[in-house]
C-alpha cells in the first residue's frame, strides 16, 4: 500500500536569546494508509512537537507534511485530535461538545443525521446514559471518553494522539485503550500516537518508532509489531514476542533517560534564512544507536 | 495475631458504602501492596490504618493495640507530599523527629536528619524550600520524614502517581533499596499493577467500588532485587502480572450494565471545509460512501 501521510526532513526549531533550540531535526516518517503508528520517547524528546505540527496547531520551521497527497498548512477538523486533558468546553454537554465539530463537517446533512452520528459515538465510548451531563459530573475517565468520540465523529483522515491516557491511573487506561482500539478498528482509520508507556504502544501499534532524547530528537529504532487483530489485551500479553518486545523497548527507554546530549549542533543551512543571526557550532560525530 | 490486622471493616460515608468487610493481615517486615482503580476507596482504606478516619464496623489493629487515631508509629507518605512551604528540606524533617524524640540533644537531632537525607540522596538540596524542589525530590522529602520518625510501619498513599514515567521508575528503585536496609513493614497503595509487583511481596487488589473489597492475594515471588528489564524473561513475573490485571479489570467489567438499544450510524461522509461552500452547496447533501467512489473514477 502506498504512503498516506508522509512527514519529510520535519524539522523545529525555537529562536531563544541563547541562540536557536533545536527541537526537532529532519524527522522522517512515512504511514501507509490504516496503520496505527506510535511515537515512543521520554518527556521532552519532541515527539509531541512532531504530533502538534502534525495537527497544524504548531508552525513548521523545516520540511513538510503530506496527507492524502495534499501539503498541509493550518489545522483542520481532516484531523481528529485526542490531547492529553480532554480539553472539553464546560458549559457545553458531552452531546453538545461533540455536535460542535460534527455541526462543521456535516453542515449539509440533517439534522437527524447529525443527531444520529453524535449519539452513535458517544455510546461506542460507553457513554450511552451520561449524554446530556457536562464535563465536571463526569469522571476523568469519562471526560477522554468524550474526547474520543468527539475526535471520531468528525470522521477524520487521520487520527492523532497525544499521550490520550496519561493522566488516567493504570486500570483505566487499559479499558480506554480497548475502546480505542475497537473504535479503530472499525473506522479503518490511520493513527498516530505520541506516548512514553511502553504496553500501552504495544498493544495499540502496527509500528513503534522510538524516538532519541530531545534536544535535535531523530528517529532511534523502528520496532514492528505483528500481534494479530483484532486484539484483545489477554491475547497480546500471552504472545510470545510480547515481553520480548516489552523488554526492548524498556532498555531502549532506560539507555536514552540517561544520555542527553549537551552539545548543540549547527542549524540547517537555509536557516535563518539570512544566516547572520547565529554562530555555526561544530557537529559532534554521530553517536550509534544501539539496535538489539 | 498478625502485625497489621483489619478485620471485618465497613466504612460508609453518608449513604454511599464505600468499603465493605475488608478482611486484611499483615506480618512484620512484609510489603504489601494494594493495587485499585481511582474512587475505589483506596485512599479511604489507609485513613483507615492511619487513624485518620475510623471504621464504621469491625476493628483495626496494629501489633494487637486497635487503632483510634493517628500516631508516629505509622509514618505516612501522600501522593500530594504534604510538605510545608515554608520551611527547608531539613526543617521539614527535624519537625517530625522533634516531635517523636523530645528529649533528644540537638546534635543528635541534627545527625539522625542528616542521615536520612543523606538515605533519599538530596543532601545537596538540603537548605532548599518545596517550592524550588522538583516533584520527585518533594517526594524524597515525605518519604525521608515518614521514615526519620522510626515508624513500625510505613504507610505509601500512591506515593509516585503524580510524577512522570522516568521519575517514578528511579523512585521505585529507591523505594525499594530502602526497603531493603532496614526491612520495615509496608503497605502501599498503587493503582498501577506492575509497581505492585516490581516492589512488593504480596499484592491485593480492591475490586471496584461502590462497597469495595479485597480480593485474594497474589504472592510475588520474583527475586530481589528485582530488575525491571530482566522480569521480562520471568514466568512467574508474566503470569502473576496477567492475573493481577485480568482479576482488575473482570471485577470492573461485573459493574457495567449493557445497553442494549439499535444504533444507527448514517453512510454519509464529511465535508472538506477547506473547497468553498458555494461549489459544495450544488450539492443538498452529503455524499455517500458508494458515491465517493464513483468520483474517484472520474478524477483519474
Amino acid at each position: 500500500m502506498s504512503d498516506y501521510c508522509e512527514l519529510s526532513n520535519l524539522t523545529k526549531i525555537y529562536p531563544t536569546p541563547k541562540g536557536p533550540a533545536i527541537i526537532v531535526k529532519d524527522f522522517n516518517l512515512r504511514i501507509k494508509k490504516g496503520e496505527f503508528v506510535t511515537l515512543i520517547g521520554h518527556s521532552g524528546c519532541g515527539k509531541s512537537t512532531v504530533l502538534s505540527m502534525l495537527a497544524g496547531l504548531n508552525d513548521i520551521t523545516g520540511g513538510g507534511i503530506i496527507l492524502a497527497g495534499r501539503e498541509l498548512s493550518g489545522a483542520g477538523p481532516d484531523r481528529g485530535v485526542v490531547f492529553q486533558s480532554p480539553s472539553l468546553l464546560p458549559w457545553m454537554t458531552a452531546f453538545e461538545n461533540v455536535m460542535l465539530g460534527v455541526e462543521q463537517v456535516f453542515y449539509t446533512a440533517s439534522k437527524e443525521e447529525r443527531r444520529e452520528i453524535v449519539e452513535y459515538y458517544l455510546t461506542v465510548v460507553g457513554l450511552g446514559d451520561a449524554m446530556n451531563k457536562k464535563p465536571v459530573e463526569l469522571s476523568q475517565g469519562m471526560r477522554q471518553r468524550v474526547g474520543i468520540a468527539r475526535a471520531f465523529a468528525l470522521r477524520p483522515k487521520m487520527l492523532l494522539l497525544d499521550e490520550p491516557f496519561g493522566m488516567l491511573d493504570s486500570l483505566t487506561r487499559f479499558e480506554l485503550q480497548q475502546v480505542l482500539i475497537e473504535l479503530w478498528r472499525k473506522n479503518k482509520i490511520t493513527a498516530l500516537m505520541v506516548t512514553h508507556d511502553v504496553d500501552e504502544a504495544l498493544f495499540l501499534s502496527d509500528r513503534i518508532v522510538c524516538m532519541t532524547d530531545g534536544p535535535e530528537a531523530e528517529v532511534g529504532d523502528i520496532l514492528e509489531v505483528h500481534f494479530p487483530r483484532p486484539r484483545e489485551r489477554k491475547a497480546v500479553m500471552e504472545h510470545p514476542d510480547y515481553y520480548r518486545l516489552r523488554e526492548h523497548l524498556i532498555e531502549f527507554l532506560e539507555v536514552h533517560a540517561h544520555k542527553h546530549k549537551r552539545v548543540p549542533i549547527t542549524p540547517p543551512e537555509n536557516w535563518p534564512p539570512d544566516g547572520t543571526m547565529f554562530l555555526t557550532r561544530p557537529k559532534p560525530a554521530a553517536e550509534p544507536v544501539t539496535n538489539q | 495475631m498478625a502485625f497489621l490486622e483489619l478485620k471485618n471493616v465497613s466504612k460508609s460515608f453518608g449513604t454511599s458504602s464505600v468499603l465493605k468487610d475488608i478482611n486484611l493481615s499483615i506480618e512484620k517486615g512484609e510489603f504489601v501492596a494494594i493495587v485499585g482503580f481511582s474512587g475505589a476507596g483506596k485512599s479511604t482504606l489507609i485513613n483507615l490504618i492511619t487513624g485518620l478516619l475510623k471504621p464504621d464496623s469491625g476493628t483495626a489493629t496494629l501489633n494487637d493495640l486497635e487503632i483510634t487515631g493517628p500516631g508516629p508509629d505509622r509514618g505516612v507518605v501522600f501522593q500530594n507530599y504534604s510538605l510545608l512551604p515554608w520551611l527547608s528540606v531539613f526543617e521539614n524533617i527535624l519537625l517530625a523527629v522533634d516531635e517523636v524524640n523530645r528529649n533528644w540533644s540537638p546534635a543528635k537531632k541534627r545527625e539522625h536528619v542528616e542521615k536520612y537525607i543523606a538515605m533519599v540522596n538530596l543532601t545537596p538540596a538540603r537548605d532548599k524550600r518545596p517550592s524550588e524542589l522538583s516533584g520527585g525530590m518533594r517526594q524524597r522529602v515525605s518519604v525521608a520524614r515518614a521514615l526519620a520518625m522510626n515508624p513500625q510501619i510505613l504507610l505509601l498513599d500512591e506515593p509516585l502517581s503524580a510524577l512522570d514515567a522516568l521519575t517514578r521508575a528511579t523512585l521505585q528503585d529507591e523505594i525499594s533499596r530502602i526497603w531493603q536496609e532496614d526491612k520495615k513493614t509496608v503497605v502501599m497503595i498503587t493503582n498501577d499493577p506492575d509497581e505492585g509487583i516490581y516492589l512488593a511481596d504480596r499484592i491485593i487488589p480492591l475490586t471496584a467500588g461502590p462497597s469495595a473489597t479485597l480480593g485474594p492475594s497474589f504472592v510475588v515471588k520474583i527475586p530481589r532485587p528485582r530488575d525491571r528489564k530482566a522480569i521480562n524473561h520471568d514466568l512467574h513475573f508474566k503470569q502473576l502480572r496477567r492475573d493481577v490485571i485480568e482479576f482488575m479489570l473482570n471485577s470492573r467489567h461485573d459493574r457495567h450494565v449493557s445497553l442494549t438499544k439499535k444504533l444507527v450510524l448514517p453512510d454519509i461522509e464529511p465535508e472538506d471545509l477547506s473547497l468553498p461552500r458555494s461549489i459544495v452547496n450544488r450539492r443538498t447533501r452529503p455524499l455517500r460512501k458508494s458515491e465517493i467512489k464513483e468520483e474517484t473514477v472520474e478524477v483519474e
